[in-house]
């Protein structure tokens, strides 16, 4: 049993600074999950909780069905990878990897064999004997990995592993992790800013926003019901197009065009959303289509973007890539109504 | 970037003599010059010092050590043997170890645990106790020996009683509120991250002390044992008035001194005794100084 579970944590610094609040999530065992949200919104403070580096000001975390609120960090049976890797220096990797399991007061040729072994996965057998200030970035992050693994623990925790990796280190790591993961079979909690990782690699993905939990679901999940507005916006790339819009008859009145709505709803105001690949060159229906003002074109050989003003709102698109465009354009765009979203004007919740 | 590129493209024969090149030459040159030169002028009298150790009294007294630099060469050992003729000498430099090693042991080992306290653990009226002592650098030491002496006596703390121990106890007194100050700065400078992940691993306080912040904090540590051996080793005043009246526990500094009559006279004796002394410094420095090189903490964290 290594499920992890948070019930109403609240974590307060002062009576008016509270940066996780009233928190639950429940992680399965053996699960990828994913903490992600914009940069100071709680996210690591969560994480740090459950490590033990942070105490709990209200609320319950369960490894298990242990409490650890008051169980020391060292006794959680956790690992953690650090966005700095907090390798210590002056040690060897061999020594580095060995440490947490001397504090365990483990046998010699115990230690040695686990540390092999973790050493193999990663290979970093030609690297033991040396020290982490002669090692490259990628392989500074293995062998923090290898740390975490040699301890055998209930739990992985990660805290923004790839951020000092470059772009196509952190490609290739990413993928290594997801194997890493198959392969333990043990719960990894694993904290990002960054929505690409978190819908890479978490079977679930928990959006944090300014210490609240946003939506909890599997990244397809998030991508096509997003609960509210933030979420909506913080999860796809390029985002997707928000226009304030009106409901009359069943249909969603924006500045440049109307749009009739897959369902009915009661919200007479409220913002529309819909993803750039929903507005395309193909014109399926003329009730659904919008005359767009192009301001850039932005060419990625398997893609086309188009940015511009329909009425007043700014929208993205994503049309075929053959598709001749200039900048200064006027193109006719159709719009996918099955992928509408509809955002109340107050809560800012998903209508639709 | 495209002045980077350019410039890789001029050729070296053209590149040299160019404003930037001549630029480049005169301004490294001047740097060198003055170092040099401020190299030089710290030397001069040190330098005049160990002429003069070579030269008879009579010389020394009518005219320049510079002189001796020309022909003709009238060097002499006489003050040296002098030296190392007078009594107590062996025993004044056995002294000095006596006093000095402990007295940078001691201050050393305490200021080390005192200021991991201070830097990394919390306890009520941290940052208050910091200050204090901070502050109390600020205090001339003088201002202390009576009252300090009075208390010693009061609690047999002499020389007759036991030893050195006295003036172990007050260097040591002197020396804690810079080092714990030094040391407590360097051990700040130490990545959180670190030590958040020695207490997952299962380090405690002493474990994390000794197999993290010790071995990475050796180049403090040894620039700290230099400073306070060279203090002691060099210090008159504190041994004089703690232990001085003693021949017994005399330093070299104390001997040294009490070569000079109190007419002046044999003062030429001082030139050789402060080589003399110089020697025991020189070697820890030259041992301890690779520890100067910094550097350690490279590859910690960051890529």
């Amino acid at each position: 049993m290594s499920s992890v579970t948070y019930d109403h944590v609240v974590k307060r610094y002062t009576s008016d600074l509270t940066v996780v609040k009233d928190f639950n999530v429940e992680i399965k065992d053996k699960e990828f999950m994913v903490l992600v949200g914009p940069s100071g919104c709680g996210k690591s403070t969560a994480l740090r909780m459950l490590a033990g580096l942070e105490s709990i000001s209200e609320g319950q975390i369960r490894i298990g069905d242990r409490v650890v609120n008051d169980v020391a960090a060292k006794d959680r049976d956790i690992a953690m990878v650090f966005q700095s890797y907090a390798l210590y220096p002056h040690m060897s990797v061999y020594d580095n990897m060995a440490f947490p399991l001397q504090m365990q007061h483990m046998k010699k040729p115990d230690i040695d064999q686990r540390v092999k072994n973790a050493s193999r996965i990663l290979g970093l057998d030609n690297f033991l004997a040396r020290k982490p200030r002669a090692l490259s970035g990628g392989q500074r992050q293995r062998v923090a990995l290898g740390r975490a693994i040699v301890r055998n623990p209930k739990v992985f925790l990660l805290d923004e592993p790839l951020s000092n990796l470059d772009a196509k280190l952190r490609g290739q790591t990413r993928i290594e992790l997801q194997k890493l993961h198959r392969d333990l079979e043990t719960t990894f909690i694993y904290v990002t800013h960054d929505q690409v990782e978190a819908m890479t690699m978490g079977d679930r993905i928990a959006i944090m926003n300014a210490g609240i939990l946003q939506q909890v679901g599997t990244p397809g999940e998030i991508y096509d019901h997003p609960a509210n507005l933030f979420v909506a916006g913080f999860i796809g790339s390029p985002t997707m197009n928000f226009v304030p819009a009106t409901v009359e008859n069943g249909s969603a009145k924006a500045s440049g065009f109307s749009v009739k709505l897959p369902k009915s709803i009661s919200a007479t105001k409220g913002t529309l959303g819909f993803r750039p690949e929903a507005v395309t060159d193909r014109v399926t229906d003329e009730a659904n289509s919008m005359q767009m003002k192009v301001d850039v074109v932005e060419r990625l050989g398997s893609d086309q973007f188009l940015y511009g003003k329909v009425g007043g709102d700014a929208v993205t698109a994503r049309v075929d890539p053959r598709m001749k465009v200039d900048p200064g354009d006027t193109v006719k765009l159709g719009l996918d109504t099955r992928t509408l979203h509809f955002f109340d004007a107050e809560t800012e919740l998903a209508l639709i | 970037m495209t002045i980077a590129s350019e410039r890789i493209a001029v050729p070296a024969a053209e590149r040299r003599f160019s404003p930037d090149w001549l630029g480049q030459v005169f301004s490294k040159g001047l740097l060198h010059v003055v170092v040099i030169g401020i190299t030089l002028m710290w030397i001069v009298p040190t330098l005049g010092l160990l002429v003069s150790s070579f030269r008879s009294p009579s010389d020394i007294a009518s005219s320049g050590w510079w002189t001796a630099l020309s022909p003709p060469f009238k060097f002499t050992l006489d003050n040296y043997t002098g030296v190392l003729n007078t009594s107590n000498l062996g025993t004044s430099f056995f002294n000095s170890f006596m006093i000095t090693i402990p007295a940078t042991v001691i201050p050393v080992s305490i200021a080390a645990f005192a200021a991991y306290a201070f830097s990394w653990m919390k306890f009520w009226g941290r940052d208050f106790f910091f200050l204090a002592l901070v502050g109390l650098l600020a205090v001339p030491l003088q201002a202390t020996f009576i009252p300090i002496l009075s208390l010693f006596v009061k609690f047999g703390l002499t020389p007759e009683n036991v030893g050195f121990l006295g003036l172990w106890l007050a260097h040591t007194g002197y020396g804690l509120p810079f080092a714990i100050y030094l040391l407590a700065n360097f051990f700040r400078s130490l990545p959180t991250d670190l030590f958040e992940s020695a207490e997952i691993d299962g380090a405690g306080t002493l474990t994390v002390f000794f197999r993290i912040v010790l071995p990475l904090s050796v180049p403090a540590i040894a620039s700290l044992v230099i400073f306070q051996f060279l203090w002691i080793w060099n210090d008159y005043l504190v041994a004089l008035i703690y232990v001085g009246g003693t021949a017994d526990f005399a330093p070299l500094t104390v001997t040294i001194a009490n070569l000079v009559n109190s007419n002046g006279q044999g003062w030429e004796l001082l030139t050789a005794a402060a080589f003399f002394s110089m020697i025991v410094p020189l070697i820890v420095f030259f041992s301890l100084q690779r520890f100067f090189v910094r550097g350690i903490l490279a590859g910690s964290v960051k890529g």
